[in-house]
């Protein structure tokens, strides 16, 4: 039976066409999969769904929601559509850990869906909220209603917003790429979760992703979006067998993509970590009793040769970052030494062993002072030299060329360019002083794929015209595994598995390394739908 | 929150400590001796030595601090040098009218603010955003003693409403004393509660921002639920901030409208005890000032932690 029956939905801001006459349609009970790349507009058509598109868009179309009555969503007034939000459609969003209200209890916030819709009297409600927590995988014994959201991690918040949007069994819920921020294995877990009350509750889910292999592992019918636009819509099975539009086909090629290099990895050691342990301080328990350390890196040794990529994995929290800083001098150890080019790495090094190494960020729009221009920000690491070269200039417009920009684009402001020009200009910026290691700390995670595979061919590139080598740290395995030589797996501090990149994926030989592989979501291609 | 409390007043106690030795040596250094000024300049050095022994001038400096200090814990200000009547009694005939004066403005501030504020972030942008936000710019703009001259001329001199000033005392009743605390209150409350409601505007529209506003909109509440549900609550920590600092002002800032009022107040006293070098009457009040407004600051921190539980582990 069909849920919801979309026809010739157009949204548009200003003159600007954002969606452009989509037509789909979501069976009850079936996961509906919506892929594209930032930009291509699958968040606003879940918005233009729920009325909660932004101010001054003007939508126009039918999206007739079958229920009882059938009903037109783009034309029912706002209280109507109040009492359709959250009873019978409910939404999730991409970044659990500011979804919820940081001043209220994960009861209340999930009691509230009840109370506002009239369905429940507070007590009733709170008690239903326990029953939708312990549903979600949340117990009463571990998560009791009034926790606060800041007790919770990111996957459990998660977890909480399902409950909240669960709480009046809605016949859709609209899951705007709910795994995107959480790592692997909770992502495996939260996609199991869906999975199942798409079974038991009878419930259809549309699904947003980036991610061609989450869509392919869970939904019965998908739809790609390119430039506000469904290019390619069917059966999940036939569409990846087929393939039939060329974007379709330039997404899945990305998001599989493996760079082409040289092997220069030579024995000579150029980043030797030993027995790095770095502690923190954790807040006092009492008054008067001594504060508990916390060792955020835990006894890690490892080499990083000269020309070789080395990957290092690990989910969120596990001392990736901590370890990051500390090798560019950052913060001191408590324990064991880093040596650069076999100079001791301290916050106290000097400039000289500092331009050796250079780093990218993970945030192309946080990583750069907005006032500044891009000539001036990718010169700023020469402040590391005595003397800046008086042809700068020059130096600049070639590293934004050897990056694949133009030497014109150093006149212009960083707001001027897209989230993957910005991380090339953070590659310029890295390469400015020429430097031995550049540090890559989740460096293509905010990328959409195909801008990934684009900025995976140039690092490639650029070690083997510059004799670059690199430290690629990483949530993603798939990424790691396309451009390391070796891969260390990092789990609470520690270095539990090391070893070639094909040795490791192939054999894991830690149950953590395992783990992650297994959560990892694998693109379904070629079966019979 | 026990042991939040407990950090913050162990906090508050070290601040009091560092502002009384402050306080204190200040007035050590600064020149003017308050025996020789009440003396004249024609006075014998040793009348002025035998007067500074009885104003409990002479001694060690540090037997004069404890002495300052542990007179203050007994409630024993020390004696004025003019008045020649315990500081004590000074200041509290004056509290009665600084304290109410203060409360009563910061409540008419509060009282305006609040819904101005919520009413210009609710229409965002509208007429009734544009209009309050350029009123509030006027109320900043403006002095506060002119609206007190303003506020005269209208309900004192043209409708006779209330008395142009002074202030008859409580034992007239709490009606007629209120009644004469009103106009110097609106006086003061006007300009900080257009400082309050502008923040309480850009406050709540940066929570709107917030993605549990969407959460709350996705769930099925209103426009104006999600924010009386959600937003209100977590845009008040910048609020409470102002609020804290606020009071602060109008115990120790409402001398100028004292003076506009004629009302015996701290900062008339104050005033004089500098201008007469009466440094016992200026020490206590500076000291009971701070005093005020460190424990003002405490309050505010723990109604923090009363709006953000986030607040509440930290020590």
């Amino acid at each position: 039976m069909t849920l919801l029956r979309v026809d010739d939905l157009c949204l548009s801001i200003g003159s600007l066409p954002i969606l452009k006459s989509l037509r789909f349609q979501i069976e009850a009970g079936q996961v509906f999969g919506v892929v594209g790349e930032s930009g291509s507009g699958k968040s606003m058509t879940a918005l233009a769904l729920m009325g909660l598109q932004p101010g001054g868009s003007v939508v126009s179309g039918v999206a007739d929601l079958k229920d009882r009555e059938t009903r037109n969503l783009l034309a029912l007034p706002e209280d109507a559509m109040c009492q359709i939000r959250g009873a019978e459609i409910g939404m999730i969003f991409q970044e659990p850990m500011t979804a919820l209200n940081p001043v209220q209890t994960i009861g209340a916030q999930v009691a509230e869906t009840l109370i506002i819709h009239g369905r429940a009297t507070k007590s009733q409600a709170m008690v239903i909220a326990r029953e939708k927590l312990n549903r979600v995988g949340l117990p009463a014994k571990e998560f009791p209603l009034d926790r606060y959201p800041h007790e919770l991690s990111g996957g459990q918040r998660q977890r909480v917003c399902i409950a909240l949007a669960i709480a009046l069994r809605p016949k859709l819920l609209i899951a705007d790429e709910p795994t995107t921020a959480l790592d692997v294995t909770t992502q495996a877990q939260i996609l199991d979760l869906l999975k199942s009350l798409v079974a038991e509750e009878g419930m259809a889910l549309m699904l947003i992703t980036h991610d061609l292999a989450v869509v392919s592992g869970i939904a019965d019918q998908v739809a790609v979006m390119q430039h506000g636009e469904i290019v390619e819509a069917g059966a999940t099975a036939d569409v990846f067998r087929e393939m039939r539009h060329p974007y379709t086909r330039q997404l899945f090629e990305a998001s599989s993509h493996v760079p082409k290099r040289t092997q220069r990895a030579q024995d000579e050691p150029l980043l030797e970590v030993l027995n790095a342990t770095r502690t923190y301080v954790l807040p006092r328990t009492g008054l008067f009793s001594r504060p508990p350390p916390f060792k955020a890196v835990n006894d890690v040794s490892f080499t990083l040769n000269k020309g070789e990529n080395l990957g290092l994995v690990g989910e969120s929290g596990c001392g990736k970052s901590t370890l990051t800083r500390a090798i560019l001098g950052l913060e001191a150890l408590q324990a064991g030494e880093i040596r650069l080019f076999g100079q001791k790495v301290t916050p106290f090094m000097p400039n000289a062993l500092r331009s050796g190494v250079q780093v990218v960020f993970q945030d192309p729009y946080g990583s750069f002072n907005p006032r500044w221009k891009v000539a001036r920000l990718v010169a700023e690491p020469f402040h590391l030299r005595d003397h800046v070269p008086p042809e700068w200039r020059t130096e600049v417009a070639d590293a934004l060329i050897s990056v694949g920009m133009q030497a014109s684009d150093m006149d212009k402001y960083i707001h001027e360019f897209s989230g993957g020009q910005r991380q090339r200009i953070a590659i310029a910026r890295a390469l400015i002083l020429r430097p031995d290691l550049i540090v890559l700390d989740e460096a293509v995670s905010a990328l959409d794929v195909s801008i990934r595979a684009q900025i995976l061919d140039l690092l490639a590139d650029l070690s083997d015209r510059f004799d670059l080598s690199y430290l690629f740290i990483s949530h993603d395995l798939s990424v790691v595994r396309a451009i390391a030589d070796r891969v260390l797996v990092m789990k609470a501090g520690e270095i539990v598995e090391t070893g070639r990149t094909e040795d490791v994926f192939a054999n894991p030989r830690h149950p953590y390394t395992r783990q992650l592989i297994a959560a990892t979501p694998k693109l379904i291609v070629g079966k019979a739908g | 929150m026990l042991r939040f409390a407990t950090t913050r007043l162990i906090s508050l106690t070290l601040s009091l400590l560092a502002a009384s030795i402050v306080i204190f040596a200040v007035i050590e250094v600064i020149p003017g001796d308050p025996a020789s000024f009440m003396l004249g300049l024609n006075a014998e050095p040793d009348t002025v030595a035998a007067l500074r022994d009885q104003l409990g001038l002479g001694g060690s400096v540090v037997t004069r601090y404890l002495n300052w200090v542990g007179g203050m814990l007994t409630g024993d200000f020390g004696t004025s040098y003019t008045y020649r009547v315990p500081v004590t009694e000074l200041i509290l005939a004056r509290v009665w009218v600084s304290l109410p004066l203060a409360i009563f403005a910061l409540i008419l501030s509060t009282a305006i603010a609040f819904p101005v504020g919520l009413i210009a972030a609710s229409y965002r942008g509208k007429v009734a955003d544009l209009g309050i936000m350029s009123v509030t710019q006027l109320g900043i703009a403006v002095p506060n003693f002119w609206f007190a001259m303003i506020l005269v001329l209208i309900f004192a001199i043209k409708i006779r409403w209330f008395s142009a000033g002074g202030f008859p005392g409580w034992d007239q009743g709490v009606f007629v004393a209120m009644k004469s605390l009103t106009l110097p209150a609106i006086a003061l409350a006007l300009p900080q509660a257009s400082i309050l409601a502008r923040i309480m505007r850009s406050s709540v529209l940066d929570t709107l921002d917030q993605d549990y506003i969407r959460t709350a909109r996705a769930k099925g509440l209103t426009r104006s639920q999600s924010i009386t549900r959600h937003a209100l609550r977590n845009a008040m920590i910048p609020v409470l901030t102002i609020i804290g600092m606020q009071f602060s002002f109008l115990m120790a800032g409402a001398i100028i409208i004292e003076n506009v009022f004629f009302l015996p107040g701290l900062g008339r006293l104050i005033f004089q005890g500098i201008t007469q070098r009466d440094l016992v009457v200026v020490e206590s009040v500076v000291m009971l000032l701070v005093f005020a407004v460190i424990t003002v600051t405490f309050v505010v921190d723990i109604a923090y932690a009363a709006v953000d539980p986030r607040l509440r582990k930290r020590g």
